[in-house]
């Protein structure tokens, strides 16, 4: 008791030191981490003011109207059956590639994860371009061969630090291979298939080149159209708040998800090697199984493109290679804008979640988060309506499409900044300070020099996936200039297939970086089992 | 000359209390130990010391400059004192000649004495390579050179070598000393670990739950332990209850010639706690027919001790341990013998106690 009065009054008399001193860099951190977050805000926040000062009437006629009902009835089915399917494919490819007697696994893996490297709207212009197929089927189908590698590499990793031992102990307590599955492996590797399945659904939630190039009446095509030929902003804003709200639902499930799984995830690969289940006589249908995915997303536009560039190329006179090289120049621009803006934002966010865990900065990096629960339609609408009312000056310029890119793709940026600062160890700069440096000497010497490759190599991710946006771009585009993006979709919404092959061609290039970072390890992974088996 | 004090440190993290008032010197150039449990607060202790945590109250004072005080605080860059992390921390990005050559002017990191360091800790060979293609031993060899590089006053070291497996750390352990004894540097080791603590040590302070327990020369920690649970933390003990006799103890084991810890009091017929290390203790065979002749390190007079029942023998090569049920004692006891040629399971032996036990005031 009485100790705990003197510890009390111990803590009374406040005095500088390195506590004070620690406590101004927190503080500078926090207010600039604070600015960033409230940046990255602006789309979602007025968005609401939009909404929310609009005529009450209109805004309720737009969403009560039966049309809504039915564009939301059609986006979260194709949602839920997209979703479904590429669960079921893409845990199946994963189990097949890690737990059978498959030859090659290794080339396997690359060849099941190359669709990563084809936009839905590139593969949609091959399926467009070749077959009749539209409408509900088409966007399916295009979405799912696009979208199942995001459920096979998060469980092929799962797979791979699941314990087979479980499996075994299942079967030797008498329970069928089927069985033993489900009640043990699956229950390992359920967190991290679920989580990319939410992945999934929150691309099909925001995707509008492919369900627009199919004729899918989906909620993103719904406000292009609105805003674009009705020039009805009202409805438009009031879609996307709709539309904005289900991202939300699906972020906060996914991070949810993701929470339950650190939970569960063993830090131990088990180093036993699994039994592999010998194919036999399935070994044929397997393979085919295995190519039919990747078949549609890249063999399909693959041979569209070919048709296109090599079949027609002399009669394709609307082929312009000046325009594609400008094109290009400006989507380079325009990327790296949007990734400066990304890292400048993602970096006191990131760093404050590392480095000063509080409930402050936990709440911060949610913020940022925005950007994944947020369709790119609703994003450049939203800015489209703030630049006009609050900053007309930037309405349609690059800045202002710089910014969107910056918060769109902020998540990514921030959880780079984050994992490059989380792998420099805090005992790292205590040693550095005892050793004679400065606060920002050990910056500049230790912490920076040690996360920078990290922080790069997301900062060109960043700027490789924002050259491939398109429905913000389309909205936030200085008039008159296009994009690698824009122009693929211009050419091919007028059916003129042959000069919009080659833009096809240029945006899978660029598509194939953060594909061939992303399967690196799923590789690496099976390597090693391929070795030990 | 660098003589670190420590005095009455109160430290907490967001208000939650971990040091109470920890208060001990160190002579210039001496080593020493803070031997505690995981949990009690040592690495709070250095990274007070070394001005990375901020103590509520108390004071740091190295060679007669205060560098944490009543409106004092000096930034660990300017203090003089080196640590050395208990994962060795490295920095990844630099080779190792770079590592040790971090904390010196700039003009001197490419001169001569990042590889005078080097020769010290036998590390000269490796001054290119980078610290992921070290053995662990090795790490920390760079990491001491490290932090002895810029002539610190005062180097700490937490609990450097847990992470070494068994084989390696007696061989580091001797290297690091001999390194420290050369440098002539004060030295602050944190282990929990008490062969560490006794063999490395010039001065051993036990800290249990954020207080200083007691504070001496290894010999006086091990033989001298102010309380029950000193007697236990440090080396082990069987602990009896009895009733004091004066100058011994009446307990499981008969009269055991025993004095009362320092600061104790007891009068004839009081309850005490008798605390006796169990190499203290040893074991005869019982009758004949149990295994044969008895061994040469059993003692001879067969019929002194009291009886026990063999329960379990964990044999180590160079010693045994072996567990014994007293009758009268719900909790067996442990005696540490050298030789265990006729002890077996369910055996019975005589057990008697061949030095004078310590006695604590039972609670
Ligand atoms: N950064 C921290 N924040 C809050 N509590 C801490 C922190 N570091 C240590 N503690 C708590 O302080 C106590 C002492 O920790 P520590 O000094 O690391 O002990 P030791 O090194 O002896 O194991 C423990 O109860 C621990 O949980
Ligand atoms: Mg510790």
């Amino acid at each position: 008791m009485s100790r705990q009065a003197t510890l009390r009054t111990g803590v009374g008399p406040r005095r500088p030191g390195p506590r004070a001193r620690a406590s101004v860099a927190r503080a500078v951190l926090t207010a600039s981490a604070t600015v960033a977050a409230g940046l990255a805000a602006i789309p979602l926040v007025y968005l609401l003011i939009r909404v929310l000062g609009a005529d009450a009437d209109a805004v309720l006629a737009a969403l009560v109207r039966p049309r809504t009902l039915e564009l939301a009835v059609s986006t979260v089915g194709l949602t839920a059956a997209v979703a479904a399917a590429c669960l079921v494919v893409g845990v199946a490819t994963a189990w097949l590639l890690s737990a059978t007697d498959l030859r090659g696994r290794r080339a396997w893996v690359v060849v099941t994860t190359l669709p990563l490297a084809v936009p839905s709207y590139v593969a949609a212009f091959g399926w467009v371009a070749l077959t009749p197929v539209r409408g509900f089927w088409g966007a399916f189908l295009v979405l799912t061969v696009c979208n199942v590698p995001l459920v096979t590499l998060p469980t092929l990793a799962a797979l791979r630090l699941s314990n087979p031992a479980h499996e075994d102990v299942a079967r030797t307590l008498g329970r069928s291979r089927a069985r033993a599955f489900l009640e043990a492996t699956w229950q390992q590797i359920r967190p991290a298939a679920l989580a990319g399945t939410l992945l999934v659904a929150l691309y099909v939630l925001s995707d509008f080149g492919a369900v627009a190039l199919m004729r899918f009446e989906a909620f993103t095509w719904a406000i292009h159209s609105a805003y674009t030929s009705q020039f009805d902003r009202t409805l438009a804003a009031a879609l996307s708040t709709v539309l904005a709200a289900m991202g939300i639902a699906l972020v906060w499930a996914e991070r949810r998800l993701r929470g339950a799984h650190a939970r569960h995830g063993s830090s131990v690969a088990s180093r036993a090697p699994r039994t592999p289940v010998v194919l036999g006589r399935w070994r044929v249908p397997v393979l085919l199984a295995l190519a039919t995915v990747p078949v549609g997303a890249v063999a399909v536009p693959g041979f569209a493109l070919g048709r296109y560039l090599l079949g027609r190329a002399g009669t394709a006179t609307s082929v312009d290679g000046a325009d594609l090289v400008g094109d290009a120049a400006t989507t380079v621009g325009f990327a790296a804008g949007g990734a400066l803006v990304a890292l400048a934002l993602a970096l006191p966010i990131g760093l404050l979640a590392s480095r000063y865990r509080s409930r402050v900065s936990a709440a911060l990096e949610s913020a940022s988060y925005v950007g994944l629960a947020l369709p790119g339609i609703v994003v450049g609408l939203s800015l489209v309506f703030f630049s006009l009312a609050v900053v007309p000056a930037l309405y349609q310029t690059a800045w202002m499409l710089a910014f969107a890119y910056g918060v769109l793709f902020l998540p990514k940026a921030v959880g780079a900044v984050r994992a490059s600062v989380d792998q420099v160890e805090p005992g790292l700069e205590d040693v550095a300070r005892s050793l004679g440096s400065t606060r920002a000497a050990v910056w500049s010497r230790v912490t920076a020099r040690i996360a920078w490759p990290g922080i790069g190599a997301g900062v060109l991710l960043v700027a490789l996936t924002a050259m491939k946006e398109l429905p913000a771009t389309l909205l936030l585009r200085p008039t008159g200039t296009d994009t690698l993006a824009t122009s693929l979709w211009r050419l091919t919404e007028s059916a003129a297939y042959g000069a919009a092959a080659p833009y096809a061609l240029v945006l899978v290039a660029v598509a194939a970086g953060p594909a061939v970072l992303l399967t690196r390890d799923a590789v690496a992974t099976v390597r090693e089992r391929g070795e030990a088996a | 000359m660098s003589e670190l004090q420590v005095r009455k440190v109160v430290a907490a993290y967001d208000g939650a209390p971990v040091l109470h008032g920890v208060s001990f010197t160190v002579p210039s150039g001496a080593f020493a130990a803070v031997l505690g449990p995981s949990g009690s607060g040592k690495s709070t202790l250095l990274r007070t010391i070394a001005g990375l945590h901020a103590p509520l109250e108390g004071a740091i004072v190295v060679g007669g400059r205060v560098l944490t005080g009543p409106r004092v605080a000096m930034p660990p860059e300017r203090r003089r004192i080196g640590i050395v992390p208990q994962d060795a921390a490295l920095f990844p990005h630099l080779d190792v000649r770079a590592n040790v050559a971090f904390g010196l002017p700039r003009a001197q990191r490419g001169g001569a004495r990042p590889d005078e360091l080097l020769e010290m800790v036998g590390l000269a060979d490796l001054a290119h390579r980078m610290p992921g293609e070290l053995s662990g031993g090795q790490r920390h060899r760079v990491a001491l050179a490290r932090a002895l590089a810029p002539e610190p006053d005062v180097i700490l070291l937490d609990e450097p070598f847990s992470a070494l497996d068994a084989s390696l750390r007696a061989e580091v352990r001797a290297q690091i000393r001999q390194v420290l004894r050369r440098a002539r540097t004060t030295a602050v080791l944190v282990t929990h670990d008490q062969d560490e603590a006794l063999s490395m040590a010039d001065i051993v302070a036990v800290l249990d739950q954020g207080r200083l327990v007691q504070v001496g020369p290894p010999e006086e920690i091990y033989q001298e332990p102010r309380s029950r649970w000193l007697a236990q933390f440090v080396g082990g003990a069987v602990v009896l209850p009895g009733a004091w006799r004066g100058d011994a103890v009446e307990c499981a084991l008969g009269d055991v010639p025993a004095h009362l810890g320092a600061g104790e009091v007891a009068r004839e017929g009081d309850a005490v706690e008798l605390a006796i290390r169990p190499e203290h203790l040893t074991l005869a065979p019982v009758g004949e027919g149990l295994g044969g002749v008895a061994d040469a390190s059993v003692d001879a007079g067969a019929d002194a001790g009291t009886v026990a029942l063999v329960r379990h023998v964990a044999y180590f090569g160079h010693d045994a341990v072996v567990t014994l049920d007293l009758p009268g004692l719900d909790e067996p006891i442990e005696a540490r013998v050298l030789g265990v040629h006729h002890i077996r399971p369910d055996a019975e032996v005589r057990v008697s106690v061949t030095r004078p036990g310590i006695a604590f005031a039972a609670r």
